[in-house]
């Protein structure tokens, strides 16, 4: 299966979560840690994108050209993105975010009105940014059309297209579909980003992975608008279990939501959805049950919680052998 | 007294509207619609009985007797035109954002002094139908900051509206500050496919200096009998409200059904709002006739 670039918008759609309030220090902390994780594309700015900050949608505590000098600041090798929706945002405000550090644009629109779009897309590209057409609300009009629209993308110059399920109302059956369509008429690679509102963001991203698109977007622990986009976190772990090519590592992309991202969100008072400790559950194939042992015995020796269960998984251990946990977690003590 | 005769450049979905309206005033008549080669728009002015034809400005040029000449066509296109028109000595009503002149909102800021101009702008759909508000609210109790939200059925968003929607809300936002008096300025554009199509619809945030909400409203109350008089269709839908400093407001625009459908209100109010200028031109040259 060909190779997945992730995005991850915990610093752009996970601002609805956090009503724009990101601070620069947030910014930092959290991209920086994005950055060291591999991620690909970081993106970020207020939820509704460039100049979003109003009475309609709220103000942002920063501007989204100070938030965007903050990461830039920090960012070794992932590119910048921002978000430009045509009828809020301008070619002039990309303009500016490209100054202060932007390398990639997402210009979105609804996805009946891509033709919007035309003047923000050449414009990126002839900035030198990468350009990625973001088709939203994709649920709302059928393949047909939505492939008629992504086509005028592609025409424009768009880097990549996307299916953006922006309610959260796609079944994966809907995401196979639409992005089947998509990879069969465009020659430029297809991208992914869902929401969580009906429990299907993951199972959805993998439909879409499966449908041949190559770009997926996640947030940190799930950040974002209603319930949240797909976790990045969780995302890497399936993709590692799946033997799917990418350029995340597993636990520097979990650090990033533990470390970076949940100290901003107890700052200002939220918690964020993804419990870490039972994704690694999961991905180590260990009884559910052994979670709050393992957290107590990784406790105890002083270990990494996530080295234990993955230890157990290696070993099979099956339900009703937590004894097994103390033994793995104080024998990692003494290997150190 | 006879009707002062008109031109029109470019027989799109604006061009063609504006014959209906035209066709009804007291005092124009639309002489000639013209475009730069053969379209179903001309095809259709045909259809109508209105003279056309397929060699642009210049046969507008030719003709002595037009004396208003309506500009639907590009940004671009206008720039070109707009010399050639000034030096032909006709009255011209931009209907581009190319805004050569100043911006004219009836209902706000036509004067005697601006029938006196060759060219004037009519800013957007957006702008006719939110910087009255805007204006009525800065008199009433100071405007440090306008924020609009204009919502516009798909089908009644043109091609040169989609090229160019970053032209809509920089010159409606302008407008915002220049005419209606607000200090900064914002403006969001929505286009949504719904069917069947949505009203125009625009929410008006004002973040004002003095918050008597009683003013507020009776200035707002009389600026849309005015508006009226020249939009039927125009109708608020929540009278001003007020939280903190900040005063919402929301109105909606019928169409009258013209050329499209009555959901294409954004084209009806600009277009009104040019034949209510033409129209006031127009007295004036019959002399004497008072401006209203």
């Amino acid at each position: 299966m060909s190779k997945i670039f992730l995005t991850d918008t915990t610093l752009r759609d996970g601002s609805h979560t956090v009503s724009h309030q990101f601070t620069i220090d947030d910014i930092k902390n959290v991209a920086k840690a994005l950055d060291e994780a591999g991620i690909d594309i970081i993106e970020l700015g207020h939820g509704d994108g460039l100049t979003g900050s109003t009475i309609n949608y709220g103000f942002s505590k920063y501007s989204d050209y100070d938030l965007i000098k903050a990461a830039s600041s920090v960012i070794k090798n992932a590119k910048l993105a921002v978000l430009l929706i045509p009828g809020i945002g301008t070619v002039e405000d990309l303009v500016k975010a490209k100054e202060c550090g932007a390398t990639a644009v997402r210009v979105a629109t609804h996805c009946t009105e891509a033709d919007i779009s035309e003047q923000h897309i050449r414009a990126a590209k002839e900035m030198g940014l990468f350009t990625v057409g973001f088709l939203m609300m994709a649920h709302l009009t059928d393949v047909d059309r939505l492939v008629e629209e992504a086509l005028k993308m592609e025409s424009y110059g768009a880097d990549v297209v996307y299916a953006t399920d922006s309610a959260g109302a796609m079944l994966p059956k809907d995401v196979t579909e639409k992005i089947t369509a998509l990879r069969k008429n465009l020659k430029i690679p297809v991208g992914h980003h869902s929401h969580n509102n009906l429990g299907v963001a993951i199972s959805n991203s993998l439909a879409a992975i499966e449908a041949g698109a190559t770009y997926i977007d996640g947030s940190l622990s799930g950040l974002g608008a209603g319930a949240g986009n797909t976790s990045t976190d969780t995302l890497v772990a399936v993709l590692n279990r799946m033997n799917i090519d990418h350029n995340a590592d597993l636990y520097k992309t979990m650090d990033a939501s533990s470390k970076a991202l949940v100290p901003a969100l107890q700052s200002k008072g939220l918690h964020p959805h993804t419990n870490l400790d039972a994704l690694m559950i999961g991905y180590s194939g260990v009884y559910s049950s052994f979670l709050l042992h393992a957290k107590r015995a990784a406790e105890r020796f002083n270990v990494d919680v996530r080295d234990v269960l993955l230890e157990l998984g290696r070993r099979k251990a099956v339900g009703g052998q937590e004894d097994w946990i103390i033994e793995v977690a104080s024998n990692l003590a003494k290997n150190r | 007294m006879e009707k002062v005769k008109v031109g029109i450049i470019g027989p799109g979905n604006i061009g063609l509207d504006l014959l209906y309206k035209l066709g009804r005033s007291e005092y124009l008549t639309p002489e000639l619609i013209v475009n730069v080669r053969p379209s179903k728009g001309i095809d259709y002015a045909n259809k109508m009985g209105i003279r056309t034809s397929t060699e642009g400005v210049d046969a507008i040029l030719k003709e002595e007797d037009i004396k208003i000449v309506f500009d639907c066509t590009s940004a671009s296109a206008h720039f070109v035109h707009a010399p050639l028109l000034k030096d032909s000595g006709k009255f011209v009503l931009d209907l581009t954002p190319a805004a050569v002149g100043p911006y004219c909102v009836p209902a706000v800021n036509m004067t005697e002094d601006l029938l006196n101009l060759d060219n004037v702008n009519l800013v957007t759909c957006a702008g006719q139908a939110t910087v009255p508000i805007v204006a009525a609210i800065n008199q009433a109790a100071d405007v440090s900051y306008a924020e609009i939200v204009s919502s516009i059925s798909s089908k009644s968003a043109g091609p040169g509206t989609r090229k160019n929607i970053d032209e809509f809300t920089v010159t409606t936002a302008r407008a915002l500050r220049e005419v209606g008096g607000a200090d900064d300025s914002k403006v969001i554009i929505v286009l949504n496919p719904a069917e069947p199509p949505i009203f125009m619809r625009n929410t008006i945030y004002t973040k004002v200096k003095n918050p008597d909400i009683e003013k507020i409203k009776e200035a707002v109350d009389n600026m849309v009998k005015k508006i009226k008089e020249y939009v039927p269709g125009y109708e608020l839908l929540l009278e001003p409200i007020i939280q903190g400093d900040v005063v919402t407001t929301m109105m909606q625009v019928e169409g009258l059904g013209d050329y499209l459908p009555v959901y294409s209100g954004n084209l009806d109010i600009i277009n009104a709002a040019a034949v209510n200028i033409a129209e006031n031109y127009a007295k004036k040259l019959m002399g004497g006739v008072e401006v209203v």
